[in-house]
């Protein structure tokens, strides 16, 4: 037993409360808490593909705050940066770890994005009345490529340094204003020091703000209309007496706890690589990157991070320029559409027909083929195989109005399935 | 009469959008300011200033890297044999643009050899497609090409291949010739990039 005598744990206990009604009369503290976690009902049968939400929240607040270590010791100057890069893995005390633990999480946050995706895909949370949180999703999905591209360019190592001249060479594509606008964009007429200093500034100051905002949209419109879940069931609308849905639970403290399982699990995963393997054999940090930047040289092989080669080997695939960059928008704006492009009356795949089932999974094929296919040389033999698989990415879009009316789906069930453990 | 008749709703109507559009107009010019400080600054375009190189050294067949405005320009002295094939049918066949109607470069450089003088070649070492640097890879018959290489500029990045002209060929991915900056000769000997020669 504890030494505390009642009537003094007693005494502060009603200390605490008082503090909290004096804080609740001046901020909605209580009722934030409430409506967001404590009395947040989420569906009582979320599967493994529901960790990579939190999962996903965690990384960034990982990167913020790495983030914010590493701006301490870099030196956003074209003729410092690679340098401070070096100072930090070498000379600051830690400073290999927090770095490490950065770039390692820029690709773990694209992993943990691209299956949360997935799951978005694969029960239909993207359907009515979640179309808002979907679209939400998808501009945090493209903050964050920005972020990525604009981070990647700071460490000012050769692959750095033609990556970031690649992709701004894109906007170029476009015609009659593309030209200025890769002038205006750089603020050079190469890819220059003042560029360093401006993609620093957007990295670490614009895309962060961006983000945060977005991701705090994104959790308010879910938790306006709830979550979706395995069943595709809206748990809202059968209630019990004390208004609660009755297939749902509080978010805390059954969902908190168990996403703390998952995120044990991640950090093992995630450690492993920050520890024995933070290059992932050059595709975390690719190895053309530990020479600096050199204007005049181009590496041998140039290929962009693992996580837009799905797009870069769309790219590469279309013999014209113009229609190679907009075939590549348009993979990644597609996303934006899928909402209004289902026509199923059924949200989640359990109940779906094996024509929907087909098209998810060759999509999902083709986009890891892709993916692999960005990084090798485009030989013709792999040319073609983007273009078969660029095919099939695009008929998952593009056919989904037809194909997903004409699948033959099951009945779904009123109640979502749960099998208590 | 009531407060809520009193209401002159046409007149609310005038003043809300009046306010509006006094305010967006507003925004848009406190953002010109932004905007344009995105654009080279005065300490850029002096650095893109002109550069000299003096050339009398070079012998034929020899290139040449030189920096204006953070880009590569190669210069290449072309050798005779070289100069032969630029208009021999049998290489214009492979071009996509040989008379470079579609590329950039100043109207003094719009010919075959795509230059002033024939012998000096001047040109941008940026590729037309992504912006690398493409190899110069003259000799025709390139290990690495193959033994129908006509000789000229290989891009690693993504396969593009252009002529001793800096011409693209047909079926890669730059859509058109590699560029010619502006130049011209001060002497015999000495180039200058980034001004335009004058022509009579």
């Amino acid at each position: 037993m504890s030494a505390v005598t009642p009537t003094t744990s007693a005494r502060s206990s009603s200390r605490m409360a008082a503090l909290v009604d004096w804080i609740d009369a001046r901020f909605p503290m209580t009722r934030f808490m409430k409506e967001h976690a404590s009395e947040y009902y989420a569906p009582k049968n979320f599967n493994f593909w529901y960790y990579f939400g939190s999962l996903a929240m965690f990384v960034l607040v990982v990167q913020i705050v790495t983030g914010i270590f590493l701006t301490m010791n870099y030196k956003p100057s074209a003729a410092e940066a690679f340098a401070s890069v070096e100072y930090i893995m070498r000379d600051v005390e830690w400073g290999w770890l927090i770095r490490y633990l950065h770039s390692t999480g820029a690709s773990a946050f694209f992993i943990v994005v691209y299956l949360h995706m997935f799951r978005g895909l694969m029960y239909g949370s993207y359907k009515n009345p979640r179309e808002l949180v979907w679209i939400f999703g998808m501009l945090i999905y493209l903050c964050l490529m920005a972020e990525a591209f604009f981070g990647y360019l700071l460490p000012w190592g050769n692959m750095s340094y033609w990556g970031a001249q690649v992709i701004v060479s894109l906007f170029g594509a476009i015609p009659g204003i593309g030209e200025s606008l890769v002038e205006w964009i750089r603020g050079d007429y190469y890819i220059s020091d003042i560029t360093l200093n401006r993609f620093f500034a957007l990295h670490v100051v614009a895309l962060p703000f961006a983000l945060v905002f977005l991701v705090i949209a994104h959790i308010f419109a879910l938790h306006e209309v709830g979550s979706n879940n395995p069943d595709g069931v809206e748990i809202k609308k059968l209630k019990g007496p004390d208004g609660h849905p009755v297939d749902g639970i509080p978010f805390h403290p059954y969902y908190t706890v168990k996403d703390l399982v998952g995120l044990i699990v991640f950090l093992a995963f995630f450690l492993a690589v920050v520890f024995f393997a933070p290059e992932m054999g050059g595709y975390f940090l690719e190895h053309a990157n530990f020479d600096p930047a050199n204007p005049l040289q181009t590496p041998e092989h140039i290929a962009p991070v693992w996580h837009f080669t799905p797009f870069y080997a769309i790219l590469r695939a279309v013999p014209d320029k113009l229609l190679g960059v907009v075939l590549m928008g348009a993979a990644v704006l597609a996303f934006f559409f899928v909402p209004w492009l289902d026509r199923s009356k059924v949200k989640s795949i359990r109940y779906r027909g094996w024509i929907f089932k087909t098209f998810l999974f060759s999509f999902a094929v083709s986009f890891v083929a892709l993916g692999y296919l960005g990084l090798q040389p485009a030989t013709p033999v792999y040319t073609n195989a983007a273009r078969f698989f660029g095919v099939i990415y695009f008929a998952f879009f593009f056919l989904m109005p037809w194909y997903t009316k004409i699948d033959p789906t099951k009945p779904t069930p009123e109640r979502v399935t749960y099998h208590a453990h | 009469m009531s407060a809520e008749e009193q209401v002159d709703g046409g007149r609310r109507h005038f003043l809300l959008v009046a306010t509006t559009v006094t305010g967006l107009a507003g925004a848009g010019m406190a953002a010109v300011p932004f905007l344009a400080s995105w654009k080279p600054s005065a300490r850029a375009q002096a650095l893109g200033a002109p550069v000299e190189q003096d050339i009398s050294k070079m012998e034929a067949g020899a290139v040449l890297k030189v920096t204006w405005r953070g880009q590569a320009i190669f210069i290449v002295r072309r050798t005779p044999q070289m100069l032969e094939t630029l208009d021999s049918p049998e290489l214009l066949r492979q071009l996509r643009d040989p008379e470079s109607k579609e590329s950039e470069q100043p109207e003094y450089a719009q010919n075959t050899a795509r230059a002033l003088r024939p012998e000096y070649l001047v040109l941008i070492g940026v590729c037309t497609h992504l912006g690398c640097a493409p190899l110069s890879r003259l000799n025709p018959g390139d290990a690495e090409l193959g033994a129908d290489w006509p000789g000229g500029f290989y891009c690693p990045c993504h396969g593009s291949k252009f002529d001793v002209s800096g011409r693209v060929f047909k079926d890669v991915p730059a859509p058109t010739n590699l560029k010619i900056p502006p130049y011209r000769f001060l002497t015999d000997t000495v180039v200058q990039i980034g001004v335009d020669a004058e022509v009579a």
